[in-house]
């Protein structure tokens, strides 16, 4: 049984004892466990199962590379699934619970799988389920999403907060061992500015768990003193808790902060990501231990020799009494000796290798009077929930069992793989290392940057230097050439401290164990834990003709479960290149991403969710809207009210009203959202010359002229009315979409290809509030404010004025977008509430009503004028809509033109815009297509027609609507039908697109 | 007449790691045109007293000044209430030549930050080196705030000042709110 000894945990604060459930179950464990650990100590060795067969799982590794024990952690807002027990460290009242069971843990029904696993090989889904192909939707796919799937989704709204945080830095250093320490001392030396991320609560990494000394101390204070001597480096940043995530390109990279997993109940937010410009990266992320291939390597009590060893020194819990040791190096030898003087017991060391002379780790093994059994290996592990005992074998065999040993845990060491994501994840290239057995960065070949070099180091483990004395030269020689290149110099009195060295035999590759092991073993011999991914299937994806790794990975699922393969990878690609008679360097690897390690989602969205999830622009109105009823539309990040409701109105009703009212009396719209673009400059009227379709360097200062934008390509890109303010200054009105985007387009027109015209352009949106007064009544109330001459002389249709009305200061353009008199009245948005109010006030006794957007829609399609967006899609020219009174022909160019003159868009069967009005007066389904005779070669109805506007005219008392048709206007009077989406076909009359006062006489009044 | 009102109307928040505040109206005035020509530094001079910006650069003088805004174009910063006049005296100088002057006092809301933890709290909305050294008094910095364009100065060691569109206001309100709540210090910096 795994229990917590009486030595050992130099982790732990035994003094502070910490209660914990785990499916239900109260457990005790001490401050500064891990979850693992703590259920390690309560003999919880079983902890989860499997994905495909559901095999009972137990924990293999300690740190981050952990394949099985992923739990439900949390309840309610702060459940969250699929946490690793390995990297969660405990706290008081933490809950967890094992996924992928049912009905328990203990006894779970999906295991039958197991027994079913021949029938259940690679490429299994793919090919059982493809025929009869509608059963993959109705039957297949229910009952394996039924049966698959890790943790639990969350069901509330998560409780906590994220944030981004931005930081910069000469030098950032990715991992706080002994390396990534001495790396940032170096750094930090020169001067450099040095951020050092660690994704652990302790410094030091593993170092203090293998032991050692440096310049005669032990490892431990040689840690200590470093993080002493960092900590009041006023150049140093050093972080906790802060995992290196991404590398990205110009040494962008992500860290992942924790800042409450452990403290649940803290204040603040719950993760920071870090969004880190670094001058240069390096990597000292260390090295993940390989499990060795061996038949029910996966039954729970196998795990990694290291991880063994880290619980005992680390949390002082013995995973159990008796354990084997199987190895091809010399590494599990100090898992056997920990064990061993901590008093418990290692019946044998299988080392499969055979060496002719003992290295010292070998001979303090032997000196302890452990069997150390060299050429020996695992033929297979025996036990279900929990290893019974170990058959042993001769690794150069077939599997014969030579004797069996009783055991409750086996300690597996297959070599180590140098973490070589990070640096991986911008394009470093690797090298396969023969002597370690592994990839290693490859140093000629860097991730580069924009000048051509590398910005990525890799240093210590993570560059495949193992001994502790390699480990600081390297970091240390590592730091200075990074420095060096960044401009900075080291002082003479900076030297890479000294460590013991302690000489180890060499590895022996050892990828199948044993050797020749039989299709019965491969059978049982695990690759991936997590996905269930066997040496016997990816033997199977080899002879099926998958030579690609990446092929090979995604037909078998091998290292795409959450841990993203770091303990399976390098062993399902020696086995595949070992299938295919391959080099495992010519098999190369899939390639590495990032996250290295999952990130909450809440971490990338940041601060953005609830109230700030998205910006919301606010016209300086808005609130007045907002308690007057409104009905909120948005309008690209805008919200403008649809409608102003009464109580015990409908919507329909309220805009049904507005309309009548606006036409019969008076409406206010807050049209504040209008784009307004002051243009200024010598060159102004011939830059407008060339945005518009039409002459604007034409236009005399105080008229206004409705102008139409297109982009390069001829397409229609917006509208609005440009003002001549003086002889050098225009003021161009844009649509509420299009304000940001036209000044954009102007800025860069100007910049890029127009840099010599004098114009200089000034977005002033936001300086105006804008407010049409609307209808017959209109005048009138302006004269009641008083202050200007608002009469048909002083102020004629399409002309602007200055002036003051009612004390305010104003503008007021006489522009008219409903077919009503009407004018535009700008103030400054601080006045806006004010003047509204006034407005309101004056026009009290002449039928004032506000009015929303689909009013104003309404008004304007019973005039026939054109929405951008609703009548165009970016596939419209203005000849399209019949705009051709717009298009100057005098103007020798203007953006579109040429393309307008292209073939197609000349072609005479463009559909072309036109009323439409329902024969029975109901109104058109938006968007709905007219179809004509014939079918098309997809055997669909031939189209010949669409809906762009439709609405309920109350004016008219029937349905109008605007479309774009095939010859349209030249088939006045024809009926068209509209096959709806509810089954009925609207039949509907082709007429003039302008429903009401075509001669324009109420809006010249 | 009506006074002018800030969109967020002097809306405070003190509960966080830093207090905000949202300013009554400030004057402002966008200036487009050759910054090195004597018919702007002369008049600006005038209004504010202080000299052409560097670079990335604001200057102060109490209420008025100058911010450096990209190579074309500056930001005036006044009393509200003298913005006309300002803008009258502007064009005045710019006369026949080529520059623009607009006024955008009431497109904008202004908002103080201040207290111990300024620089974490722009550096969590707005990708700058907000460090000591790289970014102090006398700099200003257009970027963004999360998703708005949003630009940022610092007054003194412990209070910044920041300008938005008016119609965002309430969103960077909100934005700084979230940055600031307890408990969110970063202690990134040393000093």
């Amino acid at each position: 049984m795994s229990t917590r000894i009486a030595t050992g945990g130099r982790l732990l604060n035994k003094s502070k004892a910490v209660s914990f459930s785990f499916n239900g179950k109260q457990l005790r464990g001490y401050q500064g466990d891990t979850l693992a650990s703590a259920l390690l100590a309560n003999d919880q060795m079983l902890v989860g199962r499997s994905f495909k067969y559901h095999r009972p799982r137990g924990i293999v590794a300690a740190g981050p590379e952990e394949p099985n024990a992923l739990m439900n952690l949390g309840r309610g807002g702060q459940f969250e699934p699929n946490q690793r027990a390995t990297t969660t460290e405990l706290f008081d009242g933490l809950e967890a619970a094992s996924q992928n069971h049912w009905p328990s843990l203990e006894f779970d029904v999906g295991a039958i799988n197991t027994h079913l696993s021949r029938f259940l090989p690679a490429g299994f889904y793919y090919k059982m389920f493809i025929h009869p192909r509608p059963f993959w939707k109705h039957v297949y796919e229910p009952i394996i999403r039924h049966s698959a799937g890790l943790g639990k989704a969350p069901k509330d709204r998560d409780d906590d907060t994220y944030e981004h945080f931005h930081a910069f830095c000469d030098v950032l250093v990715i991992g706080g061992g002994v390396a990534g320490l001495e790396a940032a001392r170096t750094a930090a030396l020169s001067g450099a500015k040095v951020i050092l991320l660690e994704q652990t609560a302790h410094w030091g990494g593993r170092a203090p768990v293998d032991g050692g000394s440096v310049e005669g101390k032990s490892i431990t204070d040689h840690v200590d003193t470093l993080v002493a001597e960092l900590a009041v480096m006023d150049n140093v940043q050093m972080r906790r808790r802060t995992m290196g995530a991404g590398v990205y390109d110009h040494g962008y990279v992500l860290g992942y902060e924790s800042l409450k997993d452990h403290a649940p109940k803290t204040k603040g937010p719950r993760h920071r990501l870090w969004r880190i410009r670094a001058g240069h990266i390096i990597t000292a992320t260390g090295a993940i231990e390989r499990p060795l291939s061996f038949a029910g390597n996966d039954i729970p009590g196998v795990m990694l020799a290291a991880a063994v060893r880290d619980y005992l020194v680390n949390f002082g819990v013995s995973v159990g009494d008796r354990t084997v040791v199987v190895t091809n190096n010399d590494d599990a030898y100090r898992t056997a000796i920990a064990l061993v003087e901590a008093g418990l017991t290692v019946p044998a060391i299988l080392d499969a290798r055979v060496l002719p002379v003992d290295s010292p780790l070998m001979a303090r093994a032997k000196e302890l009077g452990i069997r150390v059994m060299m050429g020996h290996a695992i033929a297979s592990v025996k036990g279900g929930k929990r290893v019974t005992s170990v058959a042993v074998c001769s690794q150069a065999g077939e599997g014969a069992a030579l004797e069996t040993i009783e055991c409750d845990a086996v300690a597996m060491s297959g070599g180590w793989s140098p973490v070589v994501h990070l640096w991986s994840h911008c394009g470093g290239k690797l090298v396969w290392d023969s002597a370690l057995a592994s990839f290693r960065p490859d140093v000629d070949n860097a991730p580069t940057g924009a000048d051509g070099h590398g910005f990525v180091t890799a240093a210590g483990a993570a560059a495949g230097f193992f001994g502790l004395d390699d480990i600081l030269h390297d970091a240390h020689a590592a730091a200075d050439g990074v420095v060096t290149t960044l401009g900075f110099k080291l002082p003479a009195s900076a030297t890479s401290p000294n460590a013991a060295r302690q000489e180890e035999s060499p590895l022996a590759p050892v990828w199948m164990m044993p050797q020749g092991a039989n299709a019965k073993l491969r059978e049982k011999t695990w690759l991936d834990y997590q996905n269930d991914v066997k040496v016997s299937d990816v033997r199977l994806a080899a002879q099926e003709g998958f030579v690609s790794v990446e092929h090979t990975k995604r037909y078998t699922t091998l290292g795409m479960a959450t841990d993203q393969g770091k303990l399976s990878n390098i062993n399902g690609l020696a086995t595949l290149a070992g299938a295919l008679d391959a080099d495992i360097p010519t098999v190369g690897t899939t390639t590495f991403r990032p996250p290295y390690h999952p990130i909450s989602l809440g971490a990338i969205g940041g601060e953005a969710r609830g109230d700030v999830f998205q910006p919301l622009r606010r016209t300086p109105l808005h609130d007045w809207h907002d308690v007057n009823g409104a009905e909120w539309e948005p309008v690209g990040q805008w919200r403008r009210p649809y409608a102003y409701k009464r109580s015990g109105e409908s919507t329909h009703d309220a805009v049904m009203r507005e309309v009548a009212n606006t036409r019969d009396k008076m409406g206010l719209l807050d049209a504040s959202t209008l784009g307004k673009i002051i243009v200024k400059g010598p060159d102004a009227g011939k830059f407008l010359d060339m945005l518009y379709t039409k002459m604007m360097s034409s236009l005399k200062p105080g008229k206004c002229r409705y102008g139409l934008m297109c982009s390069e390509n001829g397409f229609l890109i917006d509208d609005g009315v440009v003002a001549r303010i003086d002889d050098d200054t225009f003021l161009c009105h844009t649509t509420t979409g299009g304000a940001d985007r036209i000044h954009q387009h102007m800025e860069e027109w100007l910049q890029t290809e127009w840099w010599d015209f004098k114009v200089y352009v000034a977005n002033v949106t936001e300086q105006y509030a804008q407010i049409a007064v609307v209808g017959p009544n209109a005048r009138k109330c302006l004269e009641k404010l008083g202050g200007m001459d608002v009469s048909k002389d002083a102020l004629g249709f399409m002309e602007w004025v200055d002036g003051e009305l009612g004390g305010f200061k104003c503008r007021i353009y006489r522009i008219s977008f409903s077919g009503e008199l009407s004018y535009e009245i700008a103030v400054d948005a601080g006045l806006g509430q004010a003047f509204w109010d006034a407005l309101m006030v004056a026009g009290n006794d002449l039928g004032v009503m506000p009015y929303g957007t689909e009013c104003l829609h309404i008004l304007r399609a019973e005039k026939g004028f054109i929405m951008i967006g609703d009548e165009t899609d970016g596939t419209v020219i203005p000849q399209d809509l019949g705009l051709n009174w717009a298009i100057s022909k005098k103007k020798e160019d203007y953006l579109g033109k040429r393309a307008q003159e292209r073939s197609h868009m000349v072609d005479p069967t463009r559909w072309k815009l036109v009323g439409l009005e329902t024969t029975d007066g109901s109104v058109l389904p938006d968007g709905a297509y007219a179809v004509g005779e014939g079918k098309n070669e997809n055997d669909q109805r031939n189209m010949i027609g669409r809906v762009t506007s439709t609405y309920h005219s109350p004016t008219l008392g029937k349905g109008i609507a605007m479309g774009l048709v095939l010859h349209g206007p030249d088939r006045m009077g024809e009926v068209l039908d509209f096959p709806g989406t509810d089954g009925k076909t609207y039949s509907a009359k082709i007429v003039d697109p302008v429903f009401y006062d075509k001669e324009g006489e109420k809006q010249n009044v | 007449m009506s006074e002018p009102i800030s969109a967020l109307n002097g809306a405070a928040y003190k509960d966080g790691i830093v207090e905000i505040t949202a300013l009554d109206p400030v004057g402002m005035i966008t200036l487009r045109g050759d910054l090195g020509a004597g018919y702007l530094k002369k008049p600006l001079k005038k209004i504010t007293g202080v000299d052409m910006p560097e670079v990335r650069g604001i200057k102060l003088n109490q209420d008025q000044g100058i911010a450096w805004m990209s190579p074309d174009e500056l930001l005036v910063i006044c009393p509200h209430a003298d913005v006309a006049t300002h803008l009258e005296t502007l064009n005045n100088a710019i006369g026949s030549n080529h520059a623009m002057s607009v006024n955008v006092s009431d497109a904008r809301a202004v908002f103080r930050l201040r207290g111990k933890h300024i620089r974490e709290v722009l550096a969590k909305l707005a990708p700058v080196d907000t460090s000591p050294g790289a970014f102090e008094p006398g700099t200003i910095r257009r970027s963004r705030l999360a998703q708005v364009p949003a630009a940022f100065w610092m007054v003194d060691a412990e209070t910044a000042q920041l300008v938005c569109f008016r119609s965002v206001a309430q969103y960077v309100f909100d934005l700084l709110k979230t940055a600031a709540q307890p408990g969110s210090e970063v202690n990134h910096y040393r000093r």
